[in-house]
């Protein structure tokens, strides 16, 4: 960047040096997965609703994988889908592989969903509400080798879909916070 | 951190989701032949976030009760025009009360009616089930200072239990109306059909002897009835239910699967009393 190196533009606190610079990297490398498993843990228990626990890990996994893929990496899916399996009772691993499958198609098609405009990215994640309830649902038959009930499945979807533009509208608002942060330093 | 050279980089990276989903599938498999495994996993966790969600009850609860609060103070109104028309309702009930009272007073200065005695009771607590010669009857444990007498009728807050049949020092033994052995003569309240009730040794017992022509109906109250002088007339016992076969039987009011105390009348009635089986002397008149 082309700046004087003595004399920092007034008003503008100078960029940390060195080890802070690294644990700022750090900090905001790990500031979606992070604040996404915060949500989870508190969507479980206190509230008293675990259908919510899915509902809420799926819009935030979307919306990094598409927006800021370098922090929401595949370990980091696998660990909050973990977490939420354990959260919610289900049979362990399915909503890792779920998570797993949005995180893929949505990686896979971000630069063309990031250019889209709102309404049309969230049109997008209602379908992939939809498929994301769909697999789980299809993965709980064939693990226990019977039909589950299809309504949780929908309220999943639904709920997720619902919950979208409000989580969204926060996630927008910190990826924009640390993409300056990220052009001053 | 390790440097790598940045085609290394890319592949590890492209590599990583096909690793993860690998890793899925073979958690999916973990869990499911090792279902301790996943329960082991969860108690951990629960154990790290207990700290984090007791934390979080004292907000959570002050947030909860605020909104029930709020709730509150919407239902108050509809709360409020509901109890001002109950208590309106409530109101022509007492007018109706007190002129069937004054009524019943002018009645009974007409009639020369002599009101019955108010009954003595005792109250006793029931310390054991069953027991004894009979299949359903409880024993109580009573004050040697207040001396129950044989044939004396025992209630819970509800209606009949049943009747003392044996008598010691500390301890009474209760004759369930719903025993084999136990003959109740009851009148049903709608027709005034004498009746006697009929124990089965189980829940509900029989109705039995009513009278031809009259049949007890579905539903309809069931009191004691003064023949042959065991019982005072009026005492609740039950209500009429018809069994899946048809046959009329009383539910009682009295709730004789959890007995705790019962009330042990003294309404003097020496009419049928049950055979002796424990030497104990009857308490001389006077000394009662």
């Amino acid at each position: 960047m082309a700046r004087p190196p003595l004399r920092p533009s007034p008003g503008r606190p100078e960029p940390a040096q060195g080890l802070l610079r690294r644990l700022d990297g750090i900090a905001r490398a790990a500031l979606p997965p992070v604040t996404t498993a915060i949500l989870l843990v508190l969507a479980a228990a206190p509230l008293g609703l675990p259908a919510l626990v899915p509902a809420v890990v799926l819009p935030a996994v979307f919306f990094w994988s598409v927006f800021r893929p370098v922090s929401m990496t595949p370990p980091a899916v696998f660990a909050l889908g973990l977490l939420q399996d354990l959260l919610t009772y289900a049979p362990i691993g399915i909503g890792i592989l779920t998570l797993l499958v949005v995180h893929g198609l949505a990686f896979r098609w971000r630069r063309g969903l990031a250019a889209w405009s709102f309404l049309a990215v969230w049109l997008v994640f209602c379908a992939f509400a939809a498929g994301a309830a769909g697999l789980g649902w299809l993965l709980y038959a064939v693990l226990s080798l019977q039909l589950p009930p299809p309504m949780p499945a929908l309220h999943l979807a639904l709920l997720s879909a619902g919950l979208y533009p409000t989580l969204a509208f926060l996630m927008t608002r910190a990826h924009q916070a640390m993409q300056r942060a990220e052009l001053d330093s | 951190m390790i440097r790598l050279s940045i085609p290394l980089r890319q592949a590890l990276a492209r590599l990583t989701l096909p690793l993860m989903v690998a890793a899925a599938f073979g958690t999916l498999l973990l869990g499911k032949a090792d279902t301790m495994l996943a329960e082991r996993a969860r108690t951990a966790l629960a154990d790290a976030l207990a700290p984090v969600y007791s934390a979080l009850a004292e907000p959570l609860r002050a947030i909860e009760e605020t909104v029930a609060e709020a709730r509150n103070l919407v239902n108050i109104r509809s709360e409020n025009a509901r109890l001002r028309e109950e208590n309106e309702h409530l109101r022509r009930w007492h007018a109706a009360a007190l002129a069937l009272e004054a009524e019943n007073t002018l009645l009974r200065r007409q009639t020369n009616f002599v009101p019955d005695a108010a009954p003595s009771f005792n109250t006793a607590r029931v310390v054991a089930d069953g027991g004894g010669t009979y299949a359903r009857a409880v024993l109580l444990a009573t004050n040697p200072a207040q001396p129950v007498r044989k044939g004396q009728v025992a209630l819970d807050e509800r209606g009949l239990v049943g009747r003392v049949t044996e008598v010691g020092a500390r301890s009474a033994r209760v004759l369930l109306a719903t025993d084999m052995n136990s003959r109740v003569p009851i009148t049903l309240e709608g027709s005034r059909v004498r009746a006697m009730m009929v124990g089965t040794n189980g829940a509900r017992p029989r109705i039995a002897h009513w009278p031809e022509g009259v049949m007890p109906q579905e539903g309809e109250r069931v009191v004691t009835s003064a023949e042959a002088s065991a019982f005072p007339a009026g005492l609740p016992v039950g209500v009429v239910r018809f069994s899946a076969s048809g046959t009329p039987e009383v539910e009682l009011f009295a709730q004789l699967d959890r007995l705790d105390m019962v009330r042990l009348f003294d309404f003097g009635l020496r009419g049928i009393l049950p055979p002796e089986s424990v030497a104990r002397p009857e308490p001389r008149p006077g000394r009662r």
